[in-house]
């Protein structure tokens, strides 16, 4: 695993995307075939499930380091991710140190082994790490193996990893373990460096990657170098993604060189038949098709060789319902009738990206959406609706369309240059989104919870309060939003201020104000306050507000009234 | 014997103040940094390692007295002397007896014989006042040996590349601690204003160090690649910095052992060496000072506290203004 651990080390040791890329290419030019299937496995979000229940893990890191679960728990409240917790705890404090958590080891596995036979650590079977055979696909196989395990097996393997690899290479195979796994490099840096380091075109590979491969069966070659287009029917396409508007629109020249659209709240996806195979893909690369039987008509219903991209929202009475109508079935593992009845979804489609098995995506625009119209009224099925395109003269009148956009259930506008391409990624100059001001209250905060990842160790994750005549009656969390010299400032008022804890939450005095934004408000019997918010972040810090000076619930109802 | 008041640590007896923060009449000194060794007293004692550091800081028209290690000072019948802490140069803790009570007041301190400070020696006592800057288990120092080969190695591949090399920790301690344990045959070491400062007081004591030139900011024409240049944490990010284009940052100090810390800086290496204790040095020192009774200042107080309460101590919490190493990574309120 120490080449596959070097290039964690490198990426995390730097913000830099060009060492990045560098930094990955190496790995690729020198990485065994496996490894490299599984690094681009890995980077591309598609890891291995987890074999063991998180909570087995703290028990037995805890016991391997010789304390008590509770400062186990405390202490990883402090570091903000489990994998390193623990793979810091049951840490040699030095070389010569290791020959006794060695012997503090094996007496704890022998203990809980009863009659069973302790089986030897596999490092002394085995060889050390240094051995090239054990690269990160054989701790992925280690990791994978351990699932149908018994218990006491399954910790003894824990165990034996965990003597043999240094600290580092522990955190790695923890991370492994856990699956929360976030290398900070993008899929799209990965695929730079893997397209340098095969000498192929970025875009054509990011195509290549896409879709439904198993990293335990495909080889470097198939997967990369290969290209059988009869073998990936059920591949999609890379989303063509839009940054955000930066600058006045009227900038952008005469609205009528645009298509204009109504920017939907759902999942986007691409749903794809060919060979009568019909694949339904979210923008996460995960396959929903089981997830919308509405859609199994669409295997008659559309040619061979088509894939429409648009968004999958609940979709009733000829119009989108609010997104956590789809959140109700999103998450399920059977679809009742009653759900299906209560949520029934559509496409909303907005691109068509291959018709009768052509590729598209060069195409400009507005032919592609002129072949849209016709197939979806050729079609005519109410689980195939047309992202309307909408004809205004001015910027102007498309500013007051933008500004209803939420009783549209909209998040504001989509504008996209007609001439322009389907392209790849997220790019900047032909698609934009203008999304509509989000709505905001004045709240207190009132608990203070400590951060993950780069925020560890510092009070970030909040939750905030309105008034409810004397009282504060708390509604929802807030992590983003503000810069880190702010975030310093408020851990030290939080550290300051505590007037209680509740295991890793802290209450405090509540006098901070903060602006609160927010993209929708929904009545919601899950939560205490009755209502729940979308994308809440903090907007500003209101410094020139005390606390008396926040809203009430009944703005918060007021604005439910308005736009729920 | 001691209490913790709104000014600092009090001993009522004697009247006089260990490491207030308030302005006071009296005050014993641990060490000369910042959140110890506060301006305004009437009159200070240190010992005498700390005494022109202090007057560097804080003016030569302050009223100070310097003591030796292991000296007894008898003030209203109560005995106090000074003992090394092994954090800085001139760090002490300070051990206080009446009547055959006796109290230990430790500062910051570390178990590991850094070669410049004094060791730390440990002092039998019955009450044990320690900070637990790094009292969490996930706290566990490497041989600084090792660490300093990871730099060493750092700043050549760095200047293998052509770049400069800028280190950062306190300008009193971590900086000479740094200067002290590179590896001087691999290239010229700079110090920034602030640190050579401090490492002037230090040779002027008669106390030798290893050579160091100040980086002039005048001079704009200096070629400072491959070289190593020791910069105080707040010296980050700033203009000074740009004069040593191609360079990389690294940061030595305790938080670089948490990956969170090193990311949020967003700096090319971190360095795991502390002038703390780590977790096992923080149990060993109070295991062998034969304390029954702890007193956790700063740091993770309410974890620490709970552990050694469950280890059979008497260990108790009091707040105080002492602020561990968070100044090193740009988190202290003081920096």
């Amino acid at each position: 695993m120490k080449d596959f651990v070097h290039l964690f080390t490198q990426l995390d040791q730097t913000t830099k995307t060009l060492k990045k890329v560098a930094a990955l290419k190496q790995y690729f030019d020198e990485a065994e075939e496996k490894d490299k299937v599984w690094t681009i496995a890995l980077l591309s979000h598609r890891r291995p499930k987890r074999s063991i229940r998180t909570n087995q893990l703290r028990e037995w890191a805890a016991e391997a380091a010789g304390i008590p679960l509770w400062i186990f728990e405390d202490t990883y409240h402090v570091v903000g991710d489990l994998a390193e917790t623990m793979s810091l705890v049951v840490s040699e404090s030095s070389i010569t140190d290791k020959s006794e958590i060695r012997d503090q080891k094996s007496e704890i596995s022998l203990s809980s082994q009863d009659s069973r036979t302790r089986t030897r650590p596999l490092s002394s079977v085995e060889g050390s790490d240094s051995n090239p055979s054990k690269g990160l696909s054989y701790w992925i196989k280690y990791v994978k193996s351990i699932k149908e395990l018994e218990d006491d097996e399954k910790k003894q393997k824990i165990l034996d990893a965990w003597d043999q690899l240094d600290q580092t290479e522990r955190f790695v195979f923890n991370k492994l373990i856990t699956g929360g796994w976030r290398m900070g490099v993008s899929q799209k840096l990965m695929t730079r460096a893997l397209a340098q380091h095969a000498g192929l075109d970025e875009n054509q590979l990011a195509h290549r990657l896409m879709g439904d491969w198993d990293p335990e069966t495909i080889s470097f070659h198939k997967l990369v170098v290969e290209d059988h287009p009869e073998d990936r029917l059920s591949q999609p396409y890379p989303f063509y993604l839009a940054y955000p508007i930066e600058d006045e629109v009227e900038e952008l020249g005469d609205p009528s060189d645009w298509l204009i659209e109504r920017k939907w709240d759902g999942i986007r996806g691409q749903i794809i038949q060919r060979e009568d195979q019909l694949y339904v893909w979210s923008r996460g690369e995960e396959l929903l098709t089981e997830k919308f039987p509405e859609f199994e008509v669409f295997t008659d219903l559309l040619p061979k060789g088509t894939v429409l991209d648009g968004e999958i929202t609940a979709f009733e009475n000829d119009q989108p319902l609010p997104f956590n109508k789809l959140q109700t079935r999103i998450g399920r593992k059977t679809l009742s009738k009653k759900i299906l009845e209560n949520a029934p979804v559509a496409l909303i489609a907005y691109d068509l990206l291959e018709f009768e098995g052509k590729d598209l995506r060069k195409s400009p625009m507005a032919e592609r959406r002129s072949l849209l119209e016709k197939l979806i009224k050729d079609i005519d099925h109410p689980s195939l609706q047309l992202s309307e395109s909408l004809e205004f003269k001015s910027w102007g009148e498309y500013r007051k369309v933008r500004e209803a956009s939420r009783a549209h259930h909209a998040e504001g506008l989509m504008l996209k240059r007609k001439d322009s391409e389907y392209k790849v990624g997220r790019k900047k100059g032909d698609w934009w989104k203008w999304k509509v001001d989000p709505l905001t209250i004045d709240a207190v905060m009132i608990y203070a919870m400590r951060g993950h990842g780069r925020r560890a160790n510092l009070y970030t994750d909040y939750t905030f309060a309105v008034w409810k005549g004397d009282e504060l009656v708390p509604f929802t969390k807030a992590y983003s939003g503000l810069t880190d010299a702010e975030i310093r400032k408020v851990d030290a008022f939080v550290k300051k201020n505590t007037v209680d804890r509740f295991g890793p939450v802290r209450s405090v005095k509540p006098e901070l104000v903060f602006e609160i934004a927010f993209e929708g408000i929904e009545r919601s019997s899950r939560h205490k306050s009755g209502i729940s918010l979308r994308f809440p972040r903090m907007n500003r810090w209101r410094h020139d507000k005390s606390a008396s000076e926040a809203n009430t619930i009944d703005d918060l109802h007021g604005l439910l009234e308005l736009y729920g | 014997m001691l209490e913790f008041n709104q000014n600092g640590i009090y001993c009522p007896k004697a009247d006089v103040y260990i490491d207030p923060w308030k302005p006071v009449e009296r005050a014993l000194i641990t060490h000369a940094h910042a959140d110890h060794s506060r301006w305004g007293h009437q009159h200070y004692l240190a010992h005498h390692h700390s005494v022109p550091i202090i007057q560097h800081r804080l003016g030569n028209e302050i009223n100070i007295e310097g003591i030796e290690y292991g000296e007894v000072r008898k003030i209203k019948g109560v005995s106090f002397s000074f003992h090394p802490a092994g954090h800085i140069i001139g760090s002490a803790q300070i051990r206080v007896e009446y009547k055959g009570e006796i109290w230990v007041v430790s500062g910051d301190y570390k178990l590991e014989d850094d070669g410049f400070s004094a060791p730390f020696e440990s002092v039998p006592c019955h009450t044990f006042i320690t900070e637990c800057t790094f009292g969490l288990p996930v706290f566990k120092w490497k041989s600084p040996k090792l660490v300093f080969d990871e730099i060493n190695d750092w700043w050549r591949k760095n200047q293998a590349e052509g770049k400069a090399t800028i280190l950062t920790g306190y300008s009193l301690g971590k900086g000479q601690r740094l200067l002290q344990g590179i590896d001087h045959s691999i290239g010229e070491v700079y110090t920034h204003g602030a640190i050579e400062n401090t490492n002037q007081v230090i040779r002027e004591m008669g106390i030798e160090l290893k050579p160091s030139i100040y980086v002039d900011p005048d001079d704009k024409k200096k070629d400072y690649a491959g070289s190593l240049i020791i910069a105080p944490p707040s010296a980050l990010g700033t203009s000074w910095q740009k004069k040593f284009r191609p360079f990389e940052v690294g940061i030595a100090s305790g938080w670089m052992a948490m990956r969170g810390p090193r990311r949020r800086r967003a700096v090319d290496r971190g360095f795991v060496l502390s002038d703390h204790c780590d977790w096992e040095e923080l149990n060993t020192a109070i295991k062998e000072c034969g304390c029954e009774r702890v007193i956790t200042t700063h740091g993770y107080t309410s974890i620490f506290t709970q552990w050694l309460q469950e280890q059979g101590y008497d260990a108790t919490i009091e707040n105080t203004d002492f602020e561990g190493e968070l100044g090193e990574v740009g988190e202290g309120s003081s920096d």
